[in-house]
């Protein structure tokens, strides 16, 4: 059964709350701002509490059951996090307090910057961006802006490989550039002919995922950096993947120039409705003037060995900040907790254990799904959610499928280079007995793709609610309540 | 419509002749791939379109995808139906789910386009 909507418990009259009597003079709102047509709900506090609750219960999260959400990194999010950034005296800061009565904060802030440095090999560190597109826009305008203090001003085309993540043509459109994108050869990797094709005096970089979409290591990454700066562009990492990477390769060490980092998915913070992002962006000395201010640095002058003082400081030709105060910052002491748990070590064997997660997993499968690109992946793998002896059936099936077996469907449709892409990331998270149980799911919906084809077309069976009409909905959405 | 020949673009759009314009559309395949075409963006009557290049978006489902003009010309009609009825792309993609009319500026690139046995070939290829 599926819970109705808050406007629909509502009783004439009913109410949650009594105000305190009245004990000032009372003004009265002007006719002309009084409506009568707002379909307010009127409901008591139980009524908004069991509400609540019901809809929490239908909830899937990944402290339910296994994630696999290719592209998304939904590891689990230790609590211990959430005890860090709870506490008072990182919870009640309020941003415009005077920097000498934050300095724990600032201490944080500063530290996360420095790992965030070691762990990628950026010499700086902008912690502001509230998420991983946002980080992109940061790092395209400091390229942007880079060229131009050289007198550059001709450079105006960013190089995106069709097995990039789409924010990334996007990031360079809002940023006033024009996408080029490359193709991907047989191996998954960019096509270097196409890129020394398109490597000119008009690039002023080229944005790539690496591991990628395909959850591929671009095996020719030496190149295609020397390729990109021989032509006086940038190269942009996309860290959405880092969690493949971290403590194993510095995207810093083969020349990336600038990359942003998702806090929210390698280091274990809370996303997709459980919390804002947070897209630290880290870059070469070469860029380190541009980024967005301020930024946290130890302040010698007010500092001795036992009494370190922090203060926030401008670049000299920065872009100016990309977000009001100084990011998300809850979001940050989480991250900070993730790896001050972890350490150095246990960072590498998180990202260790995501990459053999995913390989294990593509082992399971691939004798049952068609897989294109079927060799040694990162952290995630995409196979196709498609037979040829049952035509009739797509990803979209397999993926509602999965739901009546209670565990989440991978993200399917994406990348766009992959026919019927069912995009898989299981993350470190799950044991070995999770991912055997997530394989004999996906084996038998293979098998009943053959014999029950139907039984697919028609799933989800057991969700509170059935398949949905996404046609409908994407042709006359409805995007607010409307009374019946 | 069997007696007029249509030609096709690599990239899965396709074009007509129709007395002294061409008309240009998806293909069958591109349509089955996208599945349910939910909303298009088309350029205005008047707008020029360049060969190889995006001259619009066909959104389904599943993705966005741009649309590359078979021919160079100026854009003398737009499919108006496919406001309100995107569907008609899925129905009938090679008749009323056209998308714009073209003016060619050189009717010989339409020569240069695939006919219909290459394109199958090009289909298959994609698996």
């Amino acid at each position: 059964m599926t819970e109705p909507l808050i406007y629909e418990l509502s009783a004439p009259g009913r109410t949650g709350v009594k105000p305190p009597r009245l004990d000032v003079p009372e003004a009265e709102l002007p006719d002309s701002m009084l409506r009568d047509d707002l379909p307010l709900p009127e409901v008591s506090e139980i009524d908004v509490v069991r509400h609540f609750v019901r809809l929490s219960q239908l909830n899937y999260a990944i402290d339910k059951g296994m994630y696999p959400l290719g592209s998304c990194t939904m590891k689990y999010n230790p609590k211990v996090n959430e005890v860090a950034a709870r506490l008072p005296g990182f919870a009640n800061l309020h941003p415009l307090q005077d920097e000498s009565t934050v300095q724990g904060a600032l201490y944080l802030m500063h530290t996360l910057q420095e790992y965030l440095k070691a762990i990628g090999g950026f010499a700086g560190v902008t912690l502001q961006p509230a998420a991983g597109a946002h980080g992109e826009l940061t790092g395209v305008l400091m390229m942007r802006r880079y060229h131009q203090a050289r007198g550059d001003m001709q450079r105006d085309t960013i190089l995106v490989p069709d097995s990039s993540h789409g924010t990334n043509p996007a990031s360079t459109s809002m940023s006033g550039l024009q996408v080029v994108q490359l193709p991907s050869d047989a191996r998954g990797n960019v096509d270097l002919d196409a890129l020394r094709a398109h490597a000119n005096e008009r690039v002023v970089g080229l944005m790539i995922t690496n591991p990628n979409t395909l959850g591929l290591f671009e095996e020719n990454i030496v190149e295609v950096v020397r390729i990109v700066h021989e032509c006086g562009g940038l190269v942009y990492g996309d860290g959405a993947n880092m969690n493949a990477l971290m403590g194993v390769m510095r995207p810093g060490d083969v020349g990336i120039d600038v990359m942003h980092f998702n806090l929210h998915k390698t280091f274990s913070t809370p996303h997709g409705g459980g919390g804002p992002g947070s897209g630290p962006v880290g870059v070469a000395a070469s860029l380190a003037d541009y980024l967005p201010g301020p930024v946290v640095i130890l302040d010698p002058e007010h500092s001795d060995d036992d009494h370190p003082y922090f203060t926030f400081y401008q670049p000299p030709q920065s872009i100016g900040p990309v977000k009001s105060f100084w990011g998300h910052f809850g979001v940050m002491v989480r991250a900070y907790t993730y790896i001050r748990m972890l350490g150095g070590a246990g960072l590498r064997e998180a990202a260790e254990h995501a990459v053999l997660n995913a390989n294990y997993l593509r082992s399971q499968l691939r004798d049952v799904y068609p897989i294109p690109y079927d060799r040694l992946c990162k952290h995630e793998f995409v196979a196709e959610g498609h037979f040829a002896d049952a035509p009739d059936i797509r990803a979209l099936d397999i993926g509602k499928r999965l739901i009546d077996f209670g565990v989440h469907p991978p993200t399917y449709y994406f990348p766009l280079i992959v026919h019927e892409a069912l995009m898989i990331e299981p993350t470190e998270t799950e044991s070995r007995q999770t991912l055997d149980a997530y394989a004999a799911i996906l084996r038998q919906i293979a098998e009943e793709a053959r014999t029950q084809p139907d039984l697919l077309h028609e799933a989800p069976h057991s969700a509170p609610v059935r398949r949905l009409d996404e046609v409908t909905a994407a042709r006359k959405p409805v995007l607010r309540y409307q009374r019946s | 419509m069997n007696s007029v020949e249509i030609r096709y673009n690599k990239t899965h759009e396709w074009a007509r002749k129709e007395g002294d314009v061409f008309v240009v559309g998806i293909s069958d395949y591109a349509q089955n791939t996208l599945s349910d075409v939910v909303y298009v963006e088309l350029p205005a009557v008047g707008d020029e379109v360049t060969r190889g290049e995006s001259f619009g978006v066909v959104e389904s489902v599943k993705a966005a995808s741009d649309v590359y003009a078979p021919l160079s010309g100026k854009v003398t009609a737009i499919n108006k139906t496919l406001d309100n009825a995107p569907e008609v792309i899925n129905e009938d993609p090679l008749g009323d789910g056209w998308l714009i009319k073209v003016q060619a500026a050189d009717p010989a690139e339409w020569e240069q386009l695939l006919d219909s046995q290459a394109y199958a070939d090009v289909v298959a290829a994609e698996g």
